[in-house]
């Protein structure tokens, strides 16, 4: 398959500050690819800069197969959906969507037939008349959407687009963007640094940190099978457990830290058994208690702290030997503080990391 | 807790008695003042208010006095020119100000300099700049031009443009400071979407931007309508209001009667004129601007 955008060895510099450094990605026909990472890690910045809103220091930029490194953000073949809605505020919704277009030179009736049919899509049908500032947050980034509609384009940049919506707003529209992609089926680049969205929307997700691309893989490998520790840490809320300590393997590989040691043989090594330093993770939803210990190969006596009822489940922080541990409960779980309480987890879907590098093993 | 509604009257009292001077201000010095004028417009008040009743005598003499029908020209004249030319160059000036431009802070501070200084300054030193005997006439004749000619407050049919060079150099700094302030206001987002559309730059200063920046424009309006209307300082350095009388305006012409001329009843009826010229403007405007439909 013939990629859709295709960045190669992309850099950019502001001075002597590196921001994106000698980045490749090779985005495939009506992929959703969502760029993630804190703030200041470069997201923003490489879709400013594939937008062409930025010029690059080095390296190329293709689009359906055209080299748009130097062309104007317009000729790209691309339609951007931004933060703060950069509504035209003193046009109606229609002459949003239609001002880019006519000032294209379009016919007329084409416009027409284009901007009836993305306010179809987005159903703004009604508020065609009114002005920005009549509509509701959500309303504005429907129809900022609908800007980058009208467009006709194959690839649609969105740049945190829900981050100015409250929270229930916020699971509307990533719904409704999901499936906006799938009627749709364009190309879509979505930056965002809230892990939910990225993990719900994604066919592929890159975790990004100082201009870096730590992992670029399906959501579910992220989660699963984080390639190094920053994105073990950064991807799951609350975040992993992480205890410190050596791997031993001169018989069956086995985990030693200060306090506790336990048999690792079910985990599944990436070149095979590897001993020295490193971090072993466990998310705290792997972490099991109750009848599910059966299945538990590692179980250890865990003294609770403090607990966490979200409703829908019960978050525990808890010290196992000294050491905190934070896991998931059943909702309906009793529990309190000061409670003694027996919990394991199979090794099996642990992360384990080299200290130094900071790699998965 | 009362259980009764308290009086709206007796609510918030630190607020309304802070308020009470300038309610005072308001009413005796502008609204009376005003009243008082106009009165004593249609007296023949000489050098003391009398009240000796002429009706509109004051305003007929005043409108068959070549000298105020030439101020009213020239204000207008002046006033129309300021206000397009300084809107228009301050505007630019701010558009490329904003153009992430090095050493913004000096050019700024350079353009903003003329506005430090008062009228009368800046009326001698034009003086000076635009005389023929020593100022750009005779420096580009010094390099061997010898025919040009250059002496705008020499000759009457045009020396109202040469007070209008120095009232724009003085007054566009701060309309080009005020137009800045507006255009940092823009969000750099509305910037990026009109480039992914690909509207041209100056479409999207045009159709976007300025349509946008319309509170920073009706201030910058008032601020130099008012610079307009009350001009007197500048005409008074520059030109003494000649050459004879062709750049003479109506705040001098208040100012020479009233005190000079010891004719009240003329300079009260000159003011009232100007009061009611600004009337004229500003009550269809704030008619449009607040009339009619609540603001939101």
């Amino acid at each position: 398959m013939e990629s859709s955008i295709s960045i190669r060895d992309l850099s950019l510099s502001f001075g002597a500050v590196k921001v994106l450094r000698n980045l490749n990605i090779e985005i495939g026909q009506g992929e959703f690819l969502v760029l993630l990472g804190s703030s200041g890690c470069g997201k923003s910045t490489l879709l400013n800069c594939i937008a062409g809103l930025l010029d690059v220091t080095d390296g190329q930029i293709f689009i359906q197969g055209k080299n748009v490194t130097w062309a104007e953000p317009s000729d790209r073949g691309i339609g951007m959906v931004f933060q703060s809605y950069a509504l035209y505020p003193q046009m109606t919704v229609e002459g949003n969507l239609s001002f880019g277009l006519k000032n294209a030179g379009m016919a007329k009736d084409e416009i027409k037939k284009r901007v009836a049919r993305a306010a179809e899509i987005l159903q703004i049908e009604p508020l065609l008349k009114r002005k920005p500032a009549a509509l509701s947050g959500g309303q504005r980034q429907r129809v900022a959407i609908g800007r980058a509609l009208v467009r006709d384009v194959d690839v649609f940049l969105f740049d945190e687009p829900l981050s100015n919506l409250d929270a229930k707003l916020r699971a509307d529209l990533r719904v409704e963007i999901k499936r906006l992609h799938q009627r749709l089926k364009n190309t879509m680049i979505y930056v965002t640094h809230d892990q939910v969205e990225a993990l719900t929307l994604a066919d592929r997700i890159a975790i990004m940190k100082g201009g870096n691309i730590q992992q670029l893989a399906s959501p579910n490998e992220i989660y699963n099978k984080p390639a190094n520790k920053y994105v073990a840490d950064f991807i799951g809320s609350p975040s992993m457990n992480f205890l410190e300590g050596v791997i031993d393997i001169s018989g069956a590989p086995q985990f030693n830290s200060d306090v506790m040691s336990f048999d690792i043989s079910g985990y599944e090594f990436v070149d095979g058994p590897t001993g020295g330093p490193a971090w072993f993770g466990i998310r705290p939803e792997h972490i099991v208690t109750g009848e599910l210990l059966a299945n538990a190969p590692v179980q250890f006596d865990a003294e609770v702290e403090l607990v966490e009822p979200m409703g829908s489940d019960t978050l525990v922080w808890a010290k196992v030997e000294g050491v905190p541990m934070h896991f998931r409960m059943d909702g309906q779980a009793e529990v309190r503080s000061g409670d003694q309480m027996r919990i394991g987890f199979d090794p099996a879907r642990a992360n384990i990391f080299n200290k130094e590098t900071e790699l998965r093993i | 807790m009362s259980s009764e509604r308290p009086n709206g009257l007796f609510r918030n009292i630190p607020a309304k008695v802070a308020a009470i001077p300038m309610i005072i201000t308001a009413l005796v010095v502008f609204m009376g003042g005003s009243l008082w004028t106009m009165a004593y417009s249609l007296t023949k008040s000489k050098l003391l208010p009398k009240w000796k009743f002429v009706g509109l005598d004051q305003y007929e003499r005043l409108w068959s006095t070549k000298r105020w029908v030439v101020s009213i020209e020239n204000l207008f004249i002046y006033g129309v020119c300021m206000l397009i030319a300084s809107f228009v160059i301050g505007f630019i000036l701010a558009a490329l100000m904003d153009q992430k431009i090095r050493f913004e802070n000096t050019f700024r501070t350079i353009i903003l300099y003329p506005f430090a200084l008062s009228f009368i300054v800046t009326g001698l030193v034009w003086q000076w700049i635009l005389n023929p005997e020593f100022g750009i006439q005779s420096i580009i004749r010094g390099l061997g031009f010898t025919s040009f000619e250059f002496d705008p407050l020499y000759n009457a049919d045009i020396a109202i443009y040469g007070i209008l060079i120095a009232g724009l150099w003085q007054g566009t700094g701060l309309i080009m400071v005020l137009m800045l302030a507006g255009l940092r206001g823009i969000d750099q987002e509305i910037w990026k979407a009109a480039k992914v559309d690909g509207i041209p730059t100056w479409k999207t200063y045009l159709f976007i931007v300025i349509p946008m920046m319309r509170p920073v424009f009706i201030t910058t309006l008032v601020l130099v309508a008012a610079s307009i209307v009350k001009v007197y300082d500048l005409i008074v350095a520059q030109t003494g209001g000649g050459p004879g009388i062709s750049t003479e305006m109506p705040a001098k012409y208040v100012y020479d009667y009233m005190f000079g001329g010891q004719n009240l009843g003329q300079g009260f009826a000159a003011s009232t004129m100007m009061l009611l010229a600004v009337l004229v403007v500003v009550i269809p405007w704030a008619y449009l601007e607040f009339g009619g439909k609540k603001r939101g």
